[in-house]
């Protein structure tokens, strides 16, 4: 099966497989690696030494994500008008622009589009497939900000062994896009919204919080003591629309073997461990490879990577720089 | 010396009885993960199917089923209210979380945007102007003419782009109505610490002004007659009282389309005219 497919069926739940070819490059690149393990081990312990260990994807993703809600609570509050609505929908300087997993449900439960609605999911879809898909999840959505530093509470927590991270199947998730988008078929009401932390974050930043902050307070209670980032990973049908949205996107993380040390910092500190699976030893198919749709291109493994075998991509634009 | 290794072998390799036995619970939880979520998220039927008083929807809003089916809940209509009438649900409501409604004692719509603005701000269409065909109107809901704005009525389009009425005002408590008893009114419509605002034409037609800084001075009460923004929606009515002397009482007319301004200027605690939400025109019926 292609990589392509791999990677999307990875997406939906299936575990990653060992490549059944491995290019010529890439077969090289491991020989060569492995030749003389003393100096295999030297550089490897003198990447480590002069990693500068950094923050700098990190901030600048949250600078970006507190801008943009920001911006959502100013347009309201101060009147500047240049984004209003809230997450699930909104306008940029009057250009509609509405979420892609809302919209989706709001046509499933009634079963009628209008002109506004589609312009405004179509913009989102292009901007997304250009961003990303995921990036969203990342780079916008305020729950995913609010988990990730209750997330540090929970990893406190599970190295004191005070908790341990329950792990569902990534499958689980798959589940809930296609029984949310069936309940709001069949009931004609969009079930999901009732549910969904990102639309009840976003209003209560703009139009003053509310008994739904308490939903979101137990989600991420669940996270803390029950299941590491259980939500993003294992419920959120918001992800996989972007995700497939994204799966073609431009917009990458690309992994290179040749730098790789096969140590699994990455691993440590994604959201979606999954898409790194290429970096176990063995695993890399070709020299470069991109990590797939579920990846939210948040660049943690970026700034965690001691070695530079992780970082940003634009396919077609890099090659042209 | 390695090379990443090539499987050739096509067999799977036998799987440990711990590894089952992990996968199977993983498997389980999973299941009740899902299993949980659903069920919770169902609970949002509750407030819907509850019988309790329907809300009060902005103007131009689709019957209430489409209407929770349509609304992305963006809070768009909240934006551009200049008197803050809309308000988003929250999780008491059920599937009606982050959906608009009006409370109309507190803030009602006194239409001071001159052209529904919610409508125009709504990107699906869930307040709209125009209902599609296939969404014919309940009997009674439509109105039978365009409502005039008393504000916009020396303007050359005096009408507002309005369909349907999203309320009735009804007289629920006469006894406790000012008018009725024979009584007039002066002072603050709701007191010193009434936050609702409205637009007085004669004030400044663009910049609605709070109610507690618009002192009235009635010899018999009759605001929800004159503060009411729609032309013959509302009328005061004379009638003979049981001791036999002349009282005039307020009575609602099929203009009225359910903005509540009605209920928010009533002087009486609590207020004796009061909107029925989603209500329809009963007389349009006989």
């Amino acid at each position: 099966m292609s990589r392509f497919a791999d990677l999307f069926l990875g997406m939906l739940g299936a575990d990653s497989k060992k490549p059944e070819k491995v290019s010529e490059e890439v077969r090289r690149i491991m020989v060569v690696k492995y030749q003389d393990k003393d100096r295999y081990i030297k550089e490897k312990l003198h990447a480590r030494a002069h990693h500068n260990p950094s923050h700098k994807w990190r901030n600048r993703r949250w600078a970006v994500l507190a801008a943009v809600n920001l911006l959502f609570v100013l347009s309201f509050w101060l009147d500047i008008q240049i984004l209003e609505g809230a997450l699930t929908a909104s306008r940029f300087v009057g250009f509609h622009l509405i979420d892609l997993n809302s919209a989706l449900h709001v046509m499933l439960a009634h079963k009628h589009i209008i002109v506004n609605l589609f312009i405004g999911t179509f913009t989102v879809f292009l901007l997304w497939v250009l961003m990303g898909g995921r990036s969203f999840c990342s780079w916008v959505c305020p729950y995913h900000l609010v988990a990730e530093l209750t997330e540090k509470i929970h990893l406190a927590l599970a190295k004191r062994k005070l908790v341990t991270d329950h792990e569902f199947h990534r499958g689980t998730r798959t589940v809930f896009w296609v029984l949310f988008a069936l309940m709001s078929f069949i009931t004609g009401y969009t079930v999901f919204e009732t549910l969904s932390p990102t639309g009840i974050l976003s209003r209560a930043l703009i139009y003053g919080p509310g008994l739904a902050l308490g939903w979101v307070f137990l989600l991420l209670l669940f996270e803390v003591f029950w299941s590491r980032r259980a939500w993003c990973r294992y419920v959120c049908p918001i992800g996989l629309t972007y995700g497939v949205v994204g799966s073609l996107s431009p917009l990458q993380i690309t992994y290179g073997v040749e730098q790789c040390f096969h140590e699994g910092d990455c691993r440590k500190v994604c959201l979606v461990p999954h898409v790194l699976d290429v970096t176990i030893k063995g695993r890399a198919a070709e020299a470069q490879m991109g990590l797939g749709p579920d990846c939210t291109r948040c660049g943690l493994c970026v700034d965690a990577c001691p070695t530079g075998a992780l970082r940003y991509e634009i396919k077609g634009l890099s090659q042209l720089l | 010396m390695s090379t990443p290794d090539t499987p050739n072998v096509k067999t799977p390799p036998p799987v440990s009885p711990e590894r089952k036995r992990r996968a199977r619970r993983k498997f389980i939880q999973s299941a009740g993960l899902a299993a949980g979520m659903i069920a919770i998220s169902l609970l949002g039927y509750v407030p819907v199917t509850a019988a309790r008083a329907p809300r009060l929807r902005p103007p131009g809003a689709l019957d209430e089923d489409d209407f929770l089916a349509s609304c992305i809940k963006c809070g768009q209509c909240v934006q551009v209210c200049p008197v803050s009438a809309i308000r988003l649900g929250d999780l008491d409501d059920g599937f009606g979380v982050g959906v608009p409604y009006i409370a109309p004692r507190e803030q009602a719509c006194d239409f001071s945007c001159d052209a529904v603005q919610c409508i125009l701000a709504c990107p699906t269409g869930a307040l709209t102007y125009k209902k599609p065909d296939f969404m014919p109107a309940r009997e009674g809901a439509e109105l039978a003419m365009a409502p005039v704005l008393k504000a916009k009525a020396n303007d050359p389009e005096p009408t507002l782009n309005l369909k349907e009425r999203f309320g009735v005002a009804r007289l629920a408590r006469p006894e406790s109505c000012l008018a009725v008893q024979g009584k007039g009114f002066s002072g603050q419509a709701r007191g010193p610490a009434f936050k609702g605002r409205m637009r007085y034409m004669e004030v400044d037609r663009w910049k609605p002004i709070p109610v507690r800084e618009h002192p009235y001075e009635r010899d018999l009460c009759d605001l929800c007659v004159t503060e009411c923004p729609i032309a013959d929606a509302i009328a005061m009515e004379p009638f003979v009282a049981e001791d036999g002397s002349r009282r005039f009482r307020p009575v609602v007319l099929e203009q009225c389309v359910g903005c509540g301004v009605c209920e928010m200027v009533c002087p009486a605690e609590p207020a004796a005219i009061v909107i029925d939400a989603q209500a329809v025109w009963m007389e349009a019926r006989t």
